[in-house]
């Protein structure tokens, strides 16, 4: 704690979490370990592999590429925040199980937040808008086969 | 998916959703970023910003006094407590190697080589630290262009090896070959080099170890492949027995070779651990992965074929040379012996020669990735086309005319190693047959004398040497097959799974020897506690090894069962089977008696137990595998060139396998896919630069490509199931998609070119090699 450190206030998956972090502490961070939801995967740093995406008022962003602090008053939805009660799959996540769209599981949760985002503005995009919409995403096991497929399951489910 | 399956099972053979999924969608796996013990403090690492160089100075006061720091280290701290320690794994201790450090000593060999550790509250404050620390290096001239490295004498990477040629091979070349390479009809030669790449795993390296002063215990959590060998190596840096080591690895976020040792800043954080006893994490952030976790795949060859005027082969030869970096983790990290013994492939070549060198550089080392050897694919199968269109006969039909057929086989090849239960002839066919091949020709002809269009197809066709049983420990692995008194399974493996999805394929494989459900049956592994020591999963082996460590000891168990089933229902145990949660008189189903209910005599009623029959049902048993476990399998794909901007689409992609009997259609056509769109990346995107000087100018994901959702075709399968000769008929596939896709790619590309008369010698085919290749040889469009 510094004298410097800042109070930020925001929804995180229907919680209220306040504290009092240093401006510099990203919300990437701020989320694995102030909230200690560790779903929210950092993959590069520099904004480009998409692991870390969350929704920020609805809109996917990259949490490693926005301070805590940015995020005051905001309401942030993580990976863990989209499932049903009592771990119950969201439709989005249900597909990927469904197509074998995850291996490893690292990339997972920015592609769930991802697919998630794109399917509520888009609710039956193409296969052209999927590859788009997913292009900032980075998977290195599953060659995206399986991820373009359960957006399409999701989209006719 | 298209072909036979020949041994389907109740759940051999299904294409059963994943075990490890629900965790991982929701975000709830446990990867080592994600575990957070008491007072545990982060580790960063000061790293070289020269390739080769003296350390003149090394300046930590100002990073000491930092709030929030606890330690500053250097190698003076640590290095002389493992002066007699080996770092290289365990299995390659006696074999050459690089002279591996904690930090770096005196001098610094390779741009990101570590120098200084620090330690402090939080990672943000220790790479504050890390910007305090002052590092003088008088810079020397860096050796960085691995063709030139052997010839330099003068400027060494590692004096004290005396040279830089690391491995030099050269068998005695069968006189019959000389004379063919001389005189044959037809005598080609061509060189192709392949760039420097690496494996990326999503989830970069990462360490937490934790010593207990008080119980001298060392406890670790590390994303690896290799959780058994990880504790090995870091009892002996820690200099803790082994029986106080424990090693856990739950959830791993990709691996592809380069996490199947132990790395140098992982050893380097558990040593620290062990001097401060204090617990200590290190993550590795993606600029330290791209550029000093480990490289691959920097290799050129120079192949030459002799060729019969009816296009058969009468003799190859590969000159190979390849890149090993400085501190490659795994002895010297050369693949070049099994490059040359595998080079002739799947084809009929009666005489064949290579000669191998792998030198050290100033770059990042090289490792393991996936296919480590599949330089002998990219320049056997590019050079087919070469030969092909030298003696004018199509790819596809040269290869028919020199592949090996079934009725040929075994095969033993020139240099002695036998194929036997594979089909490359048949996944040739089956996949000319998806792709279309003959029409495809007719279209590209069309399309080219009426629109300029320039579309190629390519062949990438290979045999894989899997799950190989040669060399220990990778040759065996160990099953703790565990029933539980209420008759539910816990099968404990000495794997490390890292997107195999081998909870969900050894728990089918287990209870179809059980004859129990699928979901009594949990996977126990990644962890060295609850688990037998096992060889760690890579080399294509789990479905071949695991998988024959599961059925060695599931059948101790099965045996038991029947005996104490026989005893209970006055039968003999040969009249019995297993079948849905029951142990019933063959062809008298109406006899039985349930699983469970043998399970809780055999832990809670001894009484009904045969006499002297022990209590207890589990058993622990090894299987070790035979010499090589062949699979095989044929890509073919299409590509467009678009010759304003030199760019490559692929359009489509098939990939024909045989990788025996499936265990779960699903995760093998999985595993095909990641393997082939990593090899799509290698023959197109992915390239690590390093300038003269030996800085590497790809340092992020904005300059180091790898595909996205909107580079990669559709990819389709075809699959021939012939069965092994290991139990249940498995062949390991897990590398083999990226074998054969970058010679398949680079030959479809290749083939457009060639319509223009343009041609191309090495990868990436990104769009500037391109446009160079068409620049070089201009024909006007038609």
């Amino acid at each position: 704690m510094h004298d410097d450190d800042i109070a930020v206030t925001m929804n995180v998956n229907g919680e209220r979490r306040r504290a009092r972090v240093e401006a510099r502490l990203t919300l990437a961070d701020f989320l694995r370990e102030e909230c200690a939801l560790t779903g929210t995967h950092l993959g590069c740093e520099h904004g480009v592999c998409g692991a870390c995406t969350v929704l920020l008022d609805g809109d996917a962003v990259r949490s490693c590429l926005v301070f805590a602090v940015q995020a005051e008053g905001a309401r942030v939805t993580t990976v863990e925040g989209l499932g049903g009660p009592d771990g119950a799959l969201s439709p989005v996540q249900d597909a990927l199980r469904a197509e074998h769209g995850l291996q490893c599981g690292f990339c997972t949760p920015g592609f769930v937040v991802s697919i998630t985002a794109l399917l509520a503005e888009n609710p039956n995009p193409n296969d052209q808008e999927v590859r788009e919409a997913l292009s900032g995403n980075i998977c290195r096991c599953t060659g995206y086969q399986g991820i373009v497929k359960a957006v399409q399951r999701a989209v006719s489910s | 998916m298209s072909g036979l399956h020949s041994a389907a099972g109740r759940f051999v053979g299904q294409s059963v959703l994943r075990r490890e999924d629900a965790r991982l969608l929701t975000g709830h796996g446990s990867y080592v970023d994600d575990i957070v013990l008491p007072g545990m403090l982060h580790v960063a690492f000061v790293r070289s910003d020269i390739a080769r160089g003296r350390i003149t100075r090394v300046d930590v006061e100002a990073a000491r006094a930092l709030d929030g720091v606890h330690a500053v280290l250097t190698s003076d701290d640590l290095n002389p407590r493992v002066e007699s320690v080996q770092m290289q794994p365990t299995m390659l201790a006696s074999m050459p190697g690089a002279p591996l450090r904690p930090l770096a000593n005196g001098d610094v060999r390779f741009v990101g080589e570590p120098i200084v550790l620090v330690v402090a509250d939080s990672r943000y404050i220790a790479e504050d630290a890390c910007d305090l620390v002052e590092v003088d290096i008088e810079q020397l001239p860096a050796v960085v262009d691995f063709e030139r490295a052997a010839d330099d004498t003068h400027n060494l990477v590692h004096a004290e090896l005396g040279s830089n040629v690391a491995q030099d091979m050269a068998p005695p070349v069968h006189p019959d070959l000389e004379r063919v390479l001389q005189d044959a009809p037809n005598v080609v030669t061509a060189t192709f080099h392949q760039q420097r790449q690496t494996n990326v795993p999503m989830e970069p390296r990462g360490v937490i170890a934790a010593y207990e002063p008080s119980d001298g215990a060392l406890q670790v959590w590390m994303s690896t492949q290799n959780p058994h060998e990880v504790r090995l190596a870091c009892a002996r840096v820690a200099g803790v027995p082994e029986q106080l080591v424990r090693v856990i690895g739950r959830d791993v976020g990709g691996g592809f070779g380069q996490k199947f040792f132990t790395g140098r800043e992982e050893l380097t954080v558990v040593l620290a651990a062990r001097v401060l006893g204090r617990a200590l994490k290190w993550i590795e952030d993606r600029r330290e992965n791209l550029i000093a976790s480990n490289h691959a795949r920097l290799d050129r060859g120079t192949a030459t074929f002799a060729v019969e005027n009816d296009g058969a082969l009468l003799g190859v030869f590969l000159d190979h040379l390849e890149d090993c970096g400085a501190f490659p983790v795994g002895g010297t990290g050369a693949t070049g012996g099994f490059v040359g013994i595998l080079f002739p492939g799947p084809y009929r070549v009666p005489l064949a020669g290579f000669h191998t060198r792998a030198v050290w550089t100033n770059t990042c080392g090289r490792a393991a990735y996936r296919g480590p050897w599949m330089f002998e694919t990219v320049a056997r199968e590019q050079m087919m086309d070469v030969a092909a269109r030298a003696v004018g006969i199509d790819p596809l039909d040269f290869r028919r005319r020199n592949v090996v057929q079934a009725g040929e086989l075994p095969y033993t090849s020139a240099f002695g190693m036998t194929l036997d239960t594979v089909t490359p002839a048949e996944t040739l066919e089956q996949a000319a047959a998806i792709i279309g091949y003959d029409e495809f020709r007719v279209e590209q002809r069309r399309a080219f004398e009426t629109d300029g269009r320039l579309s190629g197809i390519g062949i990438g066709l290979y045999v894989e040497p899997t799950s190989m049983g040669m060399m220990d420990p990778l040759s065996t692995d160990a099953a703790l097959v565990r029933v539980q008194p209420t008759g539910k399974v816990s099968v404990h493996l000495g794997t490390g799974s890292h997107g195999q999805s081998i909870e969900t394929t050894m728990a089918q494989v287990v209870a179809e020897e059980l004859g129990i459900d699928f979901d009594d049956v949990v996977v126990v592994q990644g962890d060295t506690e609850p688990t037998p020591f096992g060889r760690g999963t890579g080399g294509s082996g789990t479905a071949v090894i695991a998988g024959g460590a599961c059925r060695a000891a599931s059948a101790e168990v099965r045996a038991k069962a029947l005996d104490i089933a026989a005893h209970l229902m006055e039968a003999s145990p040969a009249d019995l089977e297993l079948a849905d949660g029951r142990i019933a008189v063959r062809g008298t189903p109406s006899r039985f008696i349930a699983w469970a209910e043998v399970a809780r005599a055999a832990h809670l009623d001894s009484a009904k137990l045969p006499p002297g029959m022990q209590s207890g049902l589990e058993a622990t048993a090894t299987f070790k595998a035979p010499p090589i476990t062949w699979s095989n399998a044929c890509h073919i794909c299409t590509v467009e060139v678009e010759r304003a901007t030199g760019i490559v689409r692929v359009l489509r992609y098939v990939v024909s396998e045989d990788c025996g009997v499936m265990i779960n259609p699903m995760v093998v056509e999985g595993q095909i896919a990641g393997g082939v769109v990593q090899g799509i990346g290698g023959a197109l995107y992915e390239h690590l630069v390093y300038d003269s000087d030996g800085n590497p100018l790809t340092a992020t994901f904005l300059d180091y490509l790898v595909p996205t959702a909107t580079e990669v075709p559709v990819i389709e399968y075809g699959h021939v199931e012939t069965p092994s000769a290991t139990p249940g008929g498995h062949k390991g596939m897990g590398e083999g998609g990226a074998i054969g896709s970058p010679p398949c790619v680079f030959n479809a590309v290749a083939d457009a070119l060639a319509l223009v008369g343009a041609t191309v010698t090495r990868t990436p085919l990104g769009p500037t090699a391109v446009l160079g290749a068409l620049a070089s040889s201009y024909t006007p469009a038609p």
